[in-house]
């Protein structure tokens, strides 16, 4: 097997049992529009509607089972493709699946089975309910994949931590020709700047002060300009040393044009140090300096929005982004050192905090998928040409409440602090919109 | 003296099944594979289809040369297994080279047992298991005029069904009262037989043969009512029994086939076993039994792999399920679980279409599937095999599952381990 596949992918809860997809695939598969016998077939349960199909398993037991050689999974497509010259029509390829995935058909005098018709599935196109998905994203991972891991292995994250994904992800995309800057925070503390004199990565990294990131690197920067090297000069910082004690030199640098790229990862907090509350960490947090007891009730401040911030100083690029959607990371990242090439370019990259936000350590994209579906964080882009741009605007978004619900830094709010903060989100949203309705009016 | 971590003796399904999860693990530790046949893997189950030329032979392996040097595998073929050193964890071939292992999987098969009938040694008869055995029957079936098959299992009616459609004129005898004991009741098997009759088979159930004499061209073979069968070819497919005779002294417990735990692990600590040569934990009561069925035995070596190698993940072995599937002159026959027999509170839910030649029958006990048993109706065997072994209470979807047991069992599935 190389690498990752594209799939269909089945929503239930969007399915009505409208049978449009197995009337495409009939029709396409056998030139009529009879459901016996479509490939994907939907099946009505107590509870809604179920699929069987063929999931092109990546371990199928199908092809094992065969006794004739006529099933393969194809390395390139990842479609467990039937040769109809070998079969010899005795079933033990059903008997291996417990998915109802290849089964005899009457009409056809053999088994059959989904072959995702050649990349471009015909059931997927009928389904207007929003049921049927055919996901690609795996492309994506296979294109990462063969770019080159900039971090050494076995970096001492927390378990499940997303920031240690947004580090090796960024390295790997933006490539080795990066010179990386990482103030104190979770980033050097799980080793990117590295033990007993080896550094963490494959490139030049250094460890600035917290208040000095942005300067030191714009430094490095001119330095390299002069020797007439091109380079990216790649700041990962906290929201920590961007958003308080690093914001004037970083201010500054955005204000002089400096040509590099400070990437915040926003985990809301001092996570490193044993989550203190940041100008970053939202209203109503938990932290270990906004305490829950008798007369705490966690922050009591709402959080500065410093991407809005740093789009007000005009800079050549600013955009948010989060690791529940890495097309739009990337195509940010591309964007972002595009830009630092000519000015200062900013991303602010969210990052839920298994440790600090009190979640189970497998859920991290599914919170950062949900910050996202509630409008808690918006996903946009800002150049001064075009000025900004929802990249994937949520018009229908899910309860905030559900969000908070989520995680543990939450539990203890009243429903007057959940209160304000669905009024914050609400007006948020609408703030952010204003300005995409603005277009490029930022002030000059 | 060659050395491998890990030495597996067979190449049919359930040593590539084990191949396959044990390179998953561990794909550095030296693996040597030995198959005592000539040429690639392939299946025993392919061969009836070789022999009516439905297969190609040059077509039917499961593996070629470029899959094992991929997975760094010495693959010896035509390496038979003489004997099995456990005391110092070596194998000797039949041509003298010894191979000492780390870990030992025996994934040897089973072979035609010939049954002790007078006078058999003294005729010419066909048996099928090799692709060799395959190529010689489908050479004889062209030319035979009169055919008998002895034993009515897999192996004897796909060959009795080869024979007819080549233009034989074919006997089938069976020592029990109906085909395919075992996997189909008397009633599924009367609509198999009705099927075959039509198609000019003959079929001689409940009898026994006494005595074989050679005849010219074949033989005549005589039965235990008194009738004498002149044929120009005959056919033994009375059953298998494990090939085993090399771990002689080794140690291992055998009783009928290699005695093995959960893990697939026999008596010694370093030599597994896995398929036809296994004799493993049953599922309904538990007792050691021989499976010898091809998704088991795909089971049966993960298993073996995955416990070899050492993978966390291996989880014990569930217990053998009888399954099968049979396909008779474009008839669909599948069968999944037991008939309940002797199980206390089990109920048989028949429906018999005998006009349409269709048939279903589906056995619950406290509502949980322990069998269902169908010919040329819909249902997804692998799905079943699932709800048995997950003893999955049906109680709630029971009218719906004895109504339409495919749809039902989607369902369930859908809600249990989409």
């Amino acid at each position: 097997m190389q690498g990752a596949y594209s799939t269909i992918a089945f929503d239930a809860r969007q399915c009505d049992g409208c049978n449009a997809c197995m009337t495409a695939c009939a029709q396409v598969k056998t030139g009529s529009p009879d459901v016996a016998n479509s490939r994907i077939q939907i099946v009505a349960d107590d509870a809604g509607f179920a699929l069987a199909m063929c999931r092109q398993c990546g371990d199928p037991k199908c092809v094992e089972n065969c006794p004739a050689a006529a099933l393969a999974k194809d390395d390139a497509t990842g479609v467990i493709d039937w040769d109809g010259t070998k079969c010899v029509d005795c079933l033990l390829c059903s008997v291996g699946c417990a998915y109802g995935g290849i089964v005899h058909n009457p009409l056809a005098g053999h088994v059959v089975k989904c072959d995702m018709c050649g990349g471009d599935p015909a059931c997927v196109k009928a389904c207007d309910r929003g049921a049927l998905r055919y996901v690609t994203t795996s492309r994506i991972y296979n294109e990462v994949g063969q770019l080159e891991d900039l971090f050494v292995p076995g970096l001492a994250g927390c378990q499940g931590c997303n920031t240690e994904l947004i580090m090796r992800h960024t390295l790997r995309r933006i490539g080795p020709d990066t010179v990386l800057a990482t103030p104190p925070g979770c980033i050097p503390g799980m080793g990117s700047v590295g033990y007993n004199g080896l550094t963490g990565t494959k490139v030049p990294v250094f460890h600035p002060l917290l208040t000095n990131t942005a300067s030191m690197l714009a430094g490095i920067k001119r330095h390299y300009n002069r020797l007439g090297r091109e380079v990216n000069a790649v700041a990962l910082a906290g929201d920590g040393g961007t958003s308080d004690v690093g914001f004037q030199s970083l201010s500054g640098a955005a204000e002089r044009g400096e040509q590099i790229l400070f990437i915040c990862v926003d985990n809301e907090g001092y996570m490193n140090t044993g989550m203190q509350r940041s100008s970053c960490t939202p209203y109503g947090a938990w932290t270990s300096t906004t305490p829950v007891g008798e007369r705490g009730h966690g922050k009591t401040q709402d959080a500065k929005n410093l991407p809005v911030l740093m789009m007000m100083h005009n800079c050549a690029y600013v955009a948010t982004a989060s690791t529940a959607f890495m097309e739009d990371f990337y195509a940010k990242l591309d964007k972002a050192i595009a830009a630092s090439k000519h000015g200062f370019a900013y991303l602010h990259v969210y990052s839920p905090c298994t440790t600090g936000w009190r979640f189970p350590s497998q859920d991290n994209i599914e919170v950062a998928r949900m910050a996202v579906e509630t409008n808690f964080v918006m996903l946009w882009e800002f150049d001064p040409g075009t000025g900004l741009r929802l990249t994937r605007s949520v018009d229908d978004p899910l309860a905030v409440s559900e969000y908070l619900q989520a995680q543990g830094k939450y539990r203890h709010l009243s429903p007057e602090q959940v209160a304000h903060i669905e009024a914050g989100v609400v007006k948020q949203t609408a703030f952010i919109k204003s300005l995409e309705r603005r277009e490029a009016s930022v002030p000059h | 003296m060659p050395h491998a971590d890990y030495l597996i003796i067979g190449s049919s399904h359930a040593a590539l099944s084990a191949l396959h999860t044990l390179r998953m693990h561990d794909a550095e530790g030296t693996l040597t594979m030995v198959t005592r046949d000539a040429t690639l893997p392939y299946s025993p189950t392919v061969l009836p289809y070789v022999v009516s030329g439905r297969s190609s032979p040059e077509r039917v392996f499961l593996r070629d040369d470029r899959y094992f040097r991929e997975q760094n595998v010495d693959f010896l073929r035509g390496a038979q297994v003489e004997k099995v050193a456990a005391e110092r964890s070596a194998v000797r071939l039949a041509d003298g080279r010894e191979i000492v292992y780390g870990k030992l999987l025996v994934a040897s098969g089973a072979r035609p047992v010939i049954p002790a009938i007078p006078g058999l040694d003294r005729v010419r008869f066909h048996v099928l298991r090799t692709l060799d055995d395959a190529l010689g029957l489908r050479d004889a079936a062209s030319g035979a005029q009169r055919a008998v098959v002895l034993g009515a299992g897999l192996i004897g009616m796909h060959a009795a069904e080869n024979l007819a459609k080549a233009g034989a004129g074919v006997t089938i005898i069976e020592m029990q009262q109906h085909v395919l004991p075992g996997y189909f009741d008397a009633d599924a098997a009367a609509m198999i037989e009705k099927t075959f009759a039509a198609n000019g088979v003959r079929l001689a159930t409940g009898a026994q043969v006494v005595r074989v004499e050679p005849g010219v061209p074949g033989c005549t073979v005589m039965l235990d009512n008194g009738d004498a069968l002149d044929c120009d070819l005959l056919v033994v497919g009375v059953g298998v029994a494990p090939v085993m005779d090399f771990l002689a002294g080794s140690g291992v417990d055998t009783d009928r086939g290699v005695l093995v735990d959960d893990t697939m692990c026999s008596s010694v600590p370093n030599i597994w076993a896995a398929g036809d040569v296994a004799q493993a934990r049953g599922f309904y009561d538990g007792a050691k039994t021989l499976n010898g069925i091809l998704p088991d035995a795909v089971e049966q070596g993960r298993i073996a792999g995955m416990a070899m190698a050492g993978d966390p993940g291996v989880k014990p072995y569930p217990g053998g399920v009888p399954l099968n599937t049979y396909t008779f002159f474009g008839q669909h026959a599948v069968s999944v679980g037991a008939h309940g027999d002797g199980v206390a509170g089990a109920e048989v839910v028949r429906s018999v279409d005998a006009e349409r030649g269709r048939y279903l029958k589906i056995v619950l006990a406290d509502n949980r599937l322990l069998g269902i048993f169908g010919i040329n109706v819909a249902f997804d065997p692998g799905v079943m095999w699932e709800l048995i072994l997950r003893r999955i209470d049906l109680a709630r979807v029971r009218e719906r599952f004895l109504q339409a047991p495919q749809e039902a069992a989607r369902a369930v599935m859908s809600q249990t381990w989409r």
